[in-house]
């Protein structure tokens, strides 16, 4: 499958010709694998147009599409109101698809799904809760006999926005880690030790006995991890799916400009750590047909590539924001 | 016998050896004479000596001086790009993490707070990190190359040479990250439950090995690097230790002195610039390692005594956290910390200089 894929990538290159149009984005990491996917899809509906995607991290993404130095960004985090004021180009936020994160860990002899409050996974990154039998995370658990070990908590080593959507909902729900902590790309963890990347993180949980991480949704399915349920705003354990994120973006209230934190919103089935990912486009383009061509590629990713999402494990777009962003699409010019 | 005279019957046997034809009884100078002008009369004629290849090549080709001053003006130039490209690096470094100097200061070397959400940054244990990885790493290298190194040039049976001195090579081709690879599925579990019980069992007293293991850590992180940086250590030795002459081993070894005296005297001692050279090269690669080191020290910015505590390096962090940084400060502190490594690597290396030429300088080769 991955194969053919691959060929079809290939034979899409292949098949640009050398008066199409390019365009050249950058940007978050996380949506890398069905933005290549839309891109290739895209272009070969669309010889005339080829877009280039590098992921090179949402800090890059942001750097570079505001100093002008690709066509569009991408990013797992909204931009902060400093860097929209200093930014060369203007640009908005257009959301495309809807991600996770899950709680990862490695206990001999536990075999049944664990539960985690939110204040729980807080109070163990801050090294509150040290040991798995602390009688906070026995209370979540009933019935399951936990080890007395100490618990050792894996983390992000690099700046990602897996660790900015995790922050920010622990800050949400801890005000001693929004103190302590707080909600960015990289964050100065009091305790733990750090790992690069997801397949860091996972590889560390898989081997270290009693160890806490955190990983993509998407990650964890792709390789078979079990994975906690985690407590949402209406007390109910929620086990990570694209239908649970997807009621999370529904039941948040989104902002006209969709920068907009997901994390621990309301609704009975909405998953707890859940985030958009967005494009920046910018405002104003250099160049009119290269502007034409992304509204174009907007448009198809609103009518067509959505529907590809659920089965890359991304959520897809509530239709009710799915609706809305579509007039903003229809806006630019 | 005086060195003079000495001499003169050496000069005396060569000119017998090369006349074997001449009258035994002609007085040296003349001979030598003979070879110069025409051979005198009645002597068998020796045929015209060939030119060699190099002397007919000089001869045949024009006046050097232009390819000569030409020469001189590239290799000049080929010099001066040194200091170009470590003047250029250091002016970039200094100009774009002006943001974090001027914030900061000097204090940005003393203090260890890294915190990118409140905008606080400090590379001391960064620096501490890499310090302690790196002289770690040497400190289990140094010892075990040089074993490597004497076996190979002095002790090895000749058919063994050939594979040992391969597969030293071999070592150092391993790129970084596959030593990373190995060392998380292989180091860190053999360090979690084998060899750190061990070291807290037998080692617990000196408080060095205190604190819960994880199998990854300082610890991990300095043996990893010694494994790096042993075959670049320990081939250069034997480099070094194979230059030096025959005749001085041969030497030792006939005023009476053992096996181990030799090496010990003869060739260790001659050796001994060259080696400091060779622990400076694995260790200025010990600073500078990334990949492999990011993989098992824990990324975790703190100064800790006990060497199972995770830490992180200035490469490490750099490699980590950068292409996600967003904000002006916390860019230009990440470029302060290269900034940092550069420092830092300039400074081990002078030092390293300063105690080679104070222990060497003028010291014939002794006993002590």
């Amino acid at each position: 499958m991955r194969v053919k894929l691959l060929a079809a990538g290939l034979l899409a290159i292949a098949a640009a010709t050398a008066s199409a149009q390019n365009i050249n984005g950058a940007g978050a990491t996380f949506p890398y694998p069905i933005y290549s996917r839309w891109f290739s899809e895209y272009a070969k509906l669309h010889p005339d147009v080829k877009i280039n995607y590098q992921s090179i991290g949402s800090g890059g993404g942001i750097r570079q599409v505001s100093e002008g130095t690709v066509d569009f960004g991408a990013t797992d985090g909204p931009m902060s109101d400093d860097a929209i004021k200093s930014a060369k180009v203007k640009t908005i936020h257009i959301p495309t698809v809807l991600g996770a994160v899950v709680p990862v860990y490695n206990l001999k002899g536990v075999s049944q799904q664990l539960n985690f409050s939110g204040d729980v996974i807080a109070d163990i990154y801050l090294g509150k809760i040290s040991k798995w039998n602390d009688p906070r995370i026995a209370k979540d658990n009933p019935g399951v006999n936990l080890p007395a070990a100490a618990i050792l908590p894996v983390y992000r080593s690099d700046g990602s926005g897996t660790s900015f959507i995790f922050t920010d909902y622990l800050s949400k729900v801890s005000a001693d880690f929004k103190a302590k902590v707080g909600a960015a790309t990289s964050v100065k963890w009091p305790t733990g030790i750090g790992q690069k990347g997801n397949e860091g993180v996972a590889g560390m949980v898989r081997q270290a006995p009693n160890s806490f991480g955190y990983v993509e949704l998407i990650y964890a399915r792709g390789n078979n991890m079990p994975f906690g349920k985690v407590k949402n705003a209406s007390g109910k354990f929620i086990e990570a799916s694209t239908d649970g994120v997807t009621a999370a973006a529904a039941g948040a209230t989104i902002p006209a400009d969709y920068r907009v934190s997901i994390t621990n919103a309301p609704g009975a089935n909405a998953y707890p750590i859940s985030s958009f990912t967005w494009l920046l486009i910018p405002v104003q383009a250099t160049d009119a047909s290269k502007s034409k061509a992304i509204k174009g590629f907007l448009e198809w990713m609103l009518s067509t590539g959505e529907a590809e999402a659920a089965q890359m494990t991304y959520a897809p777009l509530p239709k009710a924001v799915a609706d809305r962003v579509k007039q903003t699409v229809a806006g630019i010019k | 016998m005086s060195r003079a005279e000495d001499h003169s019957t050496t000069l005396d046997r060569m000119t017998a050896d090369h006349n074997v034809n001449s009258d035994s009884s002609t007085p040296p100078a003349l001979i030598v004479s003979h070879f110069v002008q025409e051979p005198a009369p009645g002597t068998p004629q020796a045929p015209p000596p060939e030119p060699s290849e190099i002397r007919r090549f000089l001869s045949q080709r024009g006046s050097g001086a232009f390819a000569d001053n030409s020469f001189a003006g590239v290799i000049l130039l080929c010099a001066c790009s040194i200091f170009a490209i470590v003047i250029f690096i250091a002016a970039i470094l200094i100009k774009s993490s002006h943001l974090s100097i001027a914030q900061f200061g000097l204090k940005f070397f003393s203090t260890s707070d890294w915190d990118p959400v409140s905008g606080q940054f400090g590379a001391l244990p960064f620096i501490f990190g890499t310090l302690a990885t790196s002289f770690l790493a040497l400190l289990i290298a140094v010892p075990l190359a040089l074993g490597v190194a004497v076996f190979i040039s002095e002790l090895c049976p000749r058919p063994l040479r050939a594979p040992i001195s391969f597969l030293t090579e071999l070592l150092a081709a391993i790129p970084s990250v596959v030593y990373g690879l190995w060392a998380v599925f292989v180091l860190v579990p053999l360090m979690r439950d084998q060899l750190g019980p061990f070291l807290v069992k037998y080692f617990g007293w000196t408080h060095l090995f205190e604190g819960a293991n994880f199998g990854v850590g300082l610890l991990t992180a300095g043996i990893i690097l010694a494994i790096m940086i042993l075959p670049i250590i320990s081939s250069i030795t034997r480099d070094i230790m194979l230059s030096v002459p025959n005749h001085q081993r041969e030497a030792v070894l006939a005023l009476g002195a053992t096996r181990w005296e030799m090496i010990r005297t003869g060739v260790l001692r001659n050796a001994r610039i060259g080696i400091v050279g060779a622990v400076i090269l694995g260790l200025g690669r010990a600073l500078g390692e990334t990949m492999a080191v990011t993989m098992v020290i824990g990324n975790h910015a703190e100064i800790a005594h006990s060497l199972f505590a995770p830490g992180n390096t200035l490469a490490s962090v750099i490699a980590n956290e950068f292409s996600e940084a967003t904000g002006d400060l916390y860019l230009s502190s990440l470029i302060e910390i290269g900034l940092a490594l550069f420092l830092v690597t300039i400074i081990v290396n002078a030092i390293a200089r300063l105690l080679v030429w104070a222990v060497t300088r003028g010291a014939p080769a002794r006993v002590s």
